[in-house]
């Protein structure tokens, strides 16, 4: 469905140029603003289903995450485990409570709200109910949060320590690496397949 | 798709940062929230301009001692090494690991400087009100959005370092001062490249037209 406006049917503002588009009846491609190129709307088929099953499995994942060591180190006898929070807790004995409270918010808080959040939407969509109280709210919050969700950059930290650490001990890569790559590709299908004009009409706070 | 030829300024409607539902801005004068998400509502980015140059100014401040202090600490065998950003990038170049160390300059000293020359240069092309371009400017203002977040790269590697380094005597690994005044670099640049508004870059020519 494309996104329409009271009075001002099919017609969209560019959100990076301002220009307002007339969008066409049906719309089943990519759409991009005709002056600056940005995208307006792109067609995403079955978008509460895929999304909702995509961010069930990213919570599962980020369960799994979070409950099993991410790397081990050996040297001579000893070995070291840490799982996601131990870094964190580690920056905050060491009274750098800024850098904890950042890693923390990046890598773990702000993906978990994103997913409770889509869940809280999209679960009373996808049993044909009202929607939650307050959803509109939580809807524009996650956008809004969007780009503090940093989990693809953590783990691009991750490879990078791997092979720093791999000069001087033997690295021994846990389950929640390989659950957290995962995790990663499901949060940003989850996100792909959403479709905010869609959301933004079921959502809406007039009705 | 057909082009209406007007920006929604130009016929008086206000689109919504969130949902953009677009509204008469006659009709909200009032109570200036989306009817339909309940965002506040602009215009345009309130103060802009001001807001971002504040913020850049103070990621220039950051940028200085970020490089020149000590990013980790390293004990082994009672020697301290102290690492900066630059020396880790220098270090993995000589240990033969060129792609981690292109990885780490590309992160942390790269896209940095060039995300604030970015801003610098699309705030001075609004305030001279320039017509250059428009369209790979506001490409550019796109970019420096989307590359920012991975700057954090190194912040990520001094906490997984951290955590896993800390074999009492034998090997520690501390976070060094430049730690924060990195992670204050890329939070502030990430704040300065959401408060500009590219809008104003395209303001300027309809206004010249």
């Amino acid at each position: 469905m494309p996104p329409g406006a009271s009075g001002l049917h099919n017609t969209l503002a560019c959100h990076d140029c301002d220009l307002l588009n007339r969008l066409p009846d049906q719309v089943t491609t990519t759409l991009l603003c005709a002056r600056c190129g940005a995208v307006l709307y792109s067609c995403k088929p079955d978008s509460i289903d895929r999304s909702l099953a995509l961010t069930l499995a990213a919570l599962i994942l980020f369960v799994l995450s979070n409950s099993f060591p991410f790397l081990a180190m050996k040297t001579g006898g000893l070995i070291q485990e840490t799982t996601l929070l131990t870094g964190i807790h580690e920056l905050w004995k060491q009274e750098l409570y800024g850098l904890a409270v950042l890693v923390l918010l990046t890598c773990v808080l702000v993906p978990l709200a994103q997913m409770i959040g889509l869940l809280y939407i999209l679960v009373p969509l996808k049993l044909k109910q009202r929607p939650a109280f307050g959803a509109a709210h939580v809807f524009r919050l996650i956008q809004e949060v969007a780009p503090w969700g940093m989990m693809e950059v953590f783990m691009m930290g991750i490879l990078v320590a791997l092979v720093k650490l791999g000069h001087m001990a033997t690295i021994i890569p846990g389950v929640s690496v390989y659950s957290f790559g995962a995790l990663i590709f499901a949060m940003a299908a989850a996100f792909s397949t959403l479709d905010p004009p869609l959301l933004w009409d079921r959502l809406d706070l007039r009705r | 798709m057909k082009q209406c030829a007007a920006t929604a300024r130009q016929l008086g409607l206000i689109n919504c940062h969130d949902c953009h539902l677009l509204i008469a801005a006659a009709e909200v004068e009032a109570h200036p929230r989306c009817p339909r998400c309940g965002a506040h509502l602009h215009l345009r980015k309130p103060n802009s301009l001001a807001r971002t140059w504040a913020l850049v100014w103070a990621a220039i401040v950051f940028i200085i001692p970020a490089n020149l202090l000590p990013m980790t600490v390293a004990t082994t065998l009672g020697t301290k090494q102290s690492d900066t950003i630059m020396s880790g990038v220098i270090y993995f170049m000589q240990t033969g690991s060129w792609e981690i160390a292109s990885v780490i300059f590309i992160a942390s000293v790269f896209v940095p400087f060039a995300k604030l020359l970015i801003l610098i240069f699309l705030l001075l092309s609004v305030r001279l009100r320039s017509t250059w371009r428009p369209k790979d400017r506001t490409t550019l203002y796109r970019l420096t959005e989307l590359v920012g977040r991975w700057s954090m790269v190194d912040i990520y590697v001094v906490t997984i370092l951290v955590a896993l380094v800390k074999l009492g005597a034998v090997a520690a690994i501390e976070a060094g001062p430049a730690a924060v005044f990195f992670a204050a670099v890329v939070v502030t640049t990430m704040f300065a490249a959401e408060s500009f508004d590219p809008r104003l870059i395209w303001d300027v020519i309809e206004e010249k037209v």
